[in-house]
């Protein structure tokens, strides 16, 4: 039996056998070619992005215990069960509203490079700071994975994240992890895929619909915003972006742009 | 007319959107970011408990209140550093000379060899072998031992955690000079490369602030000066002080020119944002990650082959092609006098106004591509020009000094003094930045004139405190 051989036959039994995830994981480096998911990484700086983009692709991008070390987008590739996935590491930022080159690049990466799953990497030990950008991707995708990173040093500090309950609040899957340890890897793949796939279909909580003033306003602009652009999948984010005066969204409505943006669930079958 | 209809409805869209937005004033942005963080507070109250009660001695705070303390911090910084150059320096030595012994001693007499064997034509293999390839083998033999100890040791720090720290202390002054707090952490990734640097000041908001961390990063000593640097300073500092002191002395010259870096990162970032950049310092908030102990043979692995192999690559792709100029100069003649001798008398008048030679610029000018081949450049030229017997072999052929004490020999009959040693130190601390920083600059700014701005002002800055050294020098001499 050739090695080849071997692989697929291992494959056919693991496939169905949840307590071998890692065995379905193929890590591609940078072999992009075609990809059937898109896969993108956001998350605080010094959350450990990086490291868990590194531990899915095989790929050994530098990696530092600082805040704004990924700059740029870094992406990779690899496959898991008989899927390939394309993986974007995002330039870590607090937010998602500020104009700072970093955190336009990262937001728009999840606004307009559409991808299939956003993975949020957050630290466990510094939850709710974290939250305030997991509710921001929240605003923006409805197909995420929260990958509660560093729960390690969360325990270090004594602290009791409980995940189920976190993931019903936010309702996008949880997935505990220590990615330096390669703890939580399996089970994050397997969180992307079922994300991904649409076995699990993500509600995602949003902000509080009550914001003070604006509610006639938003719901006119949301509005105007459907009928123009029937496919839209969040027309609700993009009224606020424009009362806000984001001057990326105005272009992107103002190019028509903003009508290729449909909704998650058709694009992904 | 379809279309036409359709553009109107977009921009009726904006205009709503624009006319609301006088209505609700400036509140919305809080609001939102209210009712966010409202939010995210609720969720954590729900799901994170602590067990039991918090460690009284915590090791992160400690080590926090020792490294970053009005008292210690700085102190601790510049120990910290030293230690990182003392043990590149002498660790540093004995490999160096090793491969320098094979590369050069050992398989440059045998390459030429081969190529006499074959017949080469005496201009081929002097292009290629004395040329490109003596030129990679010195680049190797001087950079590779000190990166691969540098990187590691700077990485290892990086992955304690360690360069924030900086960050906070540094903080403060970069706001007092009107620069962004944050310029602190590009400084620092300047130290090992400017490119690099120059890339990181995107995590800088506010575009003034990023431009003068962009201009300003050039003073941080980037890796392919280090050598230059350790090797003058063991030369020509090292010598002042008795034999046992050197190492201490050479290592202490290199931390000062550092720092004198620094200062020249906050003086110039004063300038620019009290003229041609105005503004206000910008708030930040900074995040102080915890320790984590580094993974020790994943940062020797990432740092060595990652970092280590690629900018020694790139070292050599430049240097090929610059020793071929080298010998091409030094062996193309106009009535009996080489393009090399030619260009070294005309500025050497000029040169030496400015405490330096018609060889280092000469040496500064073919190595902007790499900064880390000024050193081999400057010996070659200098055994050229002095026209001496028994080192260097052929015209215009780069070699490797056994040790530190052979190129003092070439240089100090070369008629270099104390003082060229110091403008050298300082020149290569105020120049331009190499070809890959500035066409960094470019992409980042998107602008010619930033990008000049960033090439001149170093060189302009360089000239001149060389040519005010010279002049206090002279007269205390």
């Amino acid at each position: 039996m050739t090695l080849d051989n071997k692989i697929t036959h291992m494959n056919s039994n693991c496939v169905t056998c949840p307590a071998h995830n890692l065995a379905n994981l193929v890590k591609l480096g940078i072999d992009m070619s075609e990809t059937d998911y898109v896969v993108a990484l956001a998350g605080n700086p010094n959350t450990g992005k990086s490291t868990v983009f590194n531990s899915l692709t095989g790929l050994r991008q530098h990696t530092g215990n600082w805040p704004g070390k990924t700059v740029g987008r870094t992406e990779g590739a690899y496959s898991y069960g008989n899927k390939r996935f394309k993986i974007v590491d995002l330039p870590g930022t607090y937010s998602l509203l500020s104009t700072s080159t970093d955190e336009e690049i990262a937001r728009d990466f999840i606004l307009f490079g559409q991808p299939d799953v956003t993975v949020i990497v957050v630290d466990a030990s510094r939850l709710e700071r974290n939250l305030n950008m997991v509710l921001q991707v929240l605003e923006i995708t409805d197909r995420a994975v929260l990958c509660l990173n560093l729960i390690d040093e969360a325990k270090r500090h004594k602290l009791i994240v409980d995940d189920r309950l976190l993931s019903k609040n936010l309702g996008i899957p949880v997935v505990p992890a220590a990615a330096r340890q390669g703890t939580g890897i399996p089970e994050l793949l397997k969180a992307i895929n079922e994300v991904a796939t649409g076995q699990y279909v993500c509600k995602p909580h949003r902000i509080s619909n009550d914001i003070k003033n604006v509610s006639s306003a938003v719901d006119e602009l949301n509005q105007k915003l459907s009928v123009q652009f029937p496919d839209l999948p969040n027309t609700r984010w993009i009224a606020l972006r424009l009362l806000e005066g984001d001057q990326s969204v105005i272009d992107a409505v103002r190019s028509g742009e903003i009508g290729n943006l449909k909704a998650a669930e058709r694009t992904g079958e | 007319m379809k279309t036409l209809i359709i553009e109107n409805k977009k921009e009726e869209i904006i205009a709503t959107a624009n006319r609301m937005r006088w209505k609700i004033g400036d509140n919305l942005h809080d609001s939102i970011i209210e009712s966010i963080y409202k939010d995210a507070e609720e969720i954590a109250s729900k799901v994170v408990t602590r067990s039991g009660e918090k460690p009284k001695f915590d090791v992160d705070r400690f080590i926090d209140k020792l490294v970053t303390s009005k008292w210690t911090g700085f102190p601790i910084m510049f120990l910290i550093l030293a230690a990182v150059f003392w043990i590149t320096i002498v660790g540093a030595n004995v490999p160096s000379a090793m491969i320098a012994s094979l590369l050069v001693d050992t398989m440059h007499p045998w390459l030429k060899q081969i190529a006499d064997g074959i017949n080469t034509p005496w201009w081929i293999s002097g292009i290629l072998i004395d040329g490109a390839y003596l030129a990679m083998a010195w680049v190797i033999s001087v950079m590779l031992p000190p990166m691969a100890i540098f990187f590691p040791v700077f990485t290892l720090l990086e992955d304690f955690g360690y360069l924030p720290r900086v960050a906070f202390n540094m903080d403060g002054i970069y706001k007092k000079v009107g620069a962004h707090g944050k310029q602190a952490l590009t400084m620092s990734m300047g130290f090992g490369c400017n490119a690099a640097g120059v890339i990181a000041a995107r995590i800088i908001d506010s575009p003034r602030e990023r431009l003068i961390a962009i201009i300003t990063n050039n003073f941080s000593l980037c890796n392919g000066r280090w050598p230059t640097q350790i090797l003058i300073a063991t030369i020509f500092i090292g010598q002042l002080v008795p034999a046992y002191l050197a190492g201490f002395a050479s290592a202490a010259a290199v931390v000062a020119i550092a720092i004198l870096g620094i200062g020249f990162s906050l003086l110039v970032s004063w300038g620019l944002s009290k003229s041609v950049l105005k503004g206000e310092a910008s708030a930040f908030s900074l995040e102080l990650p915890p320790y984590r102990p580094p993974r020790i043979m994943q940062t020797l692995y990432t740092s060595l082959i990652d970092r280590t192999i690629f900018v020694m690559w790139r070292a050599i792709i430049f240097a090929a092609p610059a020793g071929v100029v080298i010998w091409l100069v030094a062996n193309i003649q106009f009535n009996d006098l080489s393009l090399a001798k030619y260009f070294v008398d005309w500025t050497n008048p000029y040169a030496l106004f400015l405490g330096l030679n018609g060889v280092i610029i000469l040496a500064y000018i073919i190595a902007i591509p790499a900064n880390e081949i000024v050193i081999p450049t400057i010996l070659m030229l200098t055994v050229l020009t002095v026209g001496m017997q028994g080192v260097g072999a052929d015209t215009g052929v780069m070699f490797e000094m056994e040790n530190a004490a052979d190129v003092a020999t070439v240089l100090h009959s070369g008629g270099w003094t104390v003082l060229t040693g110091i403008n050298l130190m300082i020149f290569s601390l105020l120049h331009n930045p190499c070809s890959t920083t500035i066409y960094t600059i470019y992409k980042e700014t998107g602008s010619w004139k930033w990008t000049m701005i960033s090439t001149f002002l170093p060189i302009a800055m360089g000239l001149s405190i060389t040519f005010l050294i010279t002049q206090v020098w002279r007269i205390f001499n």
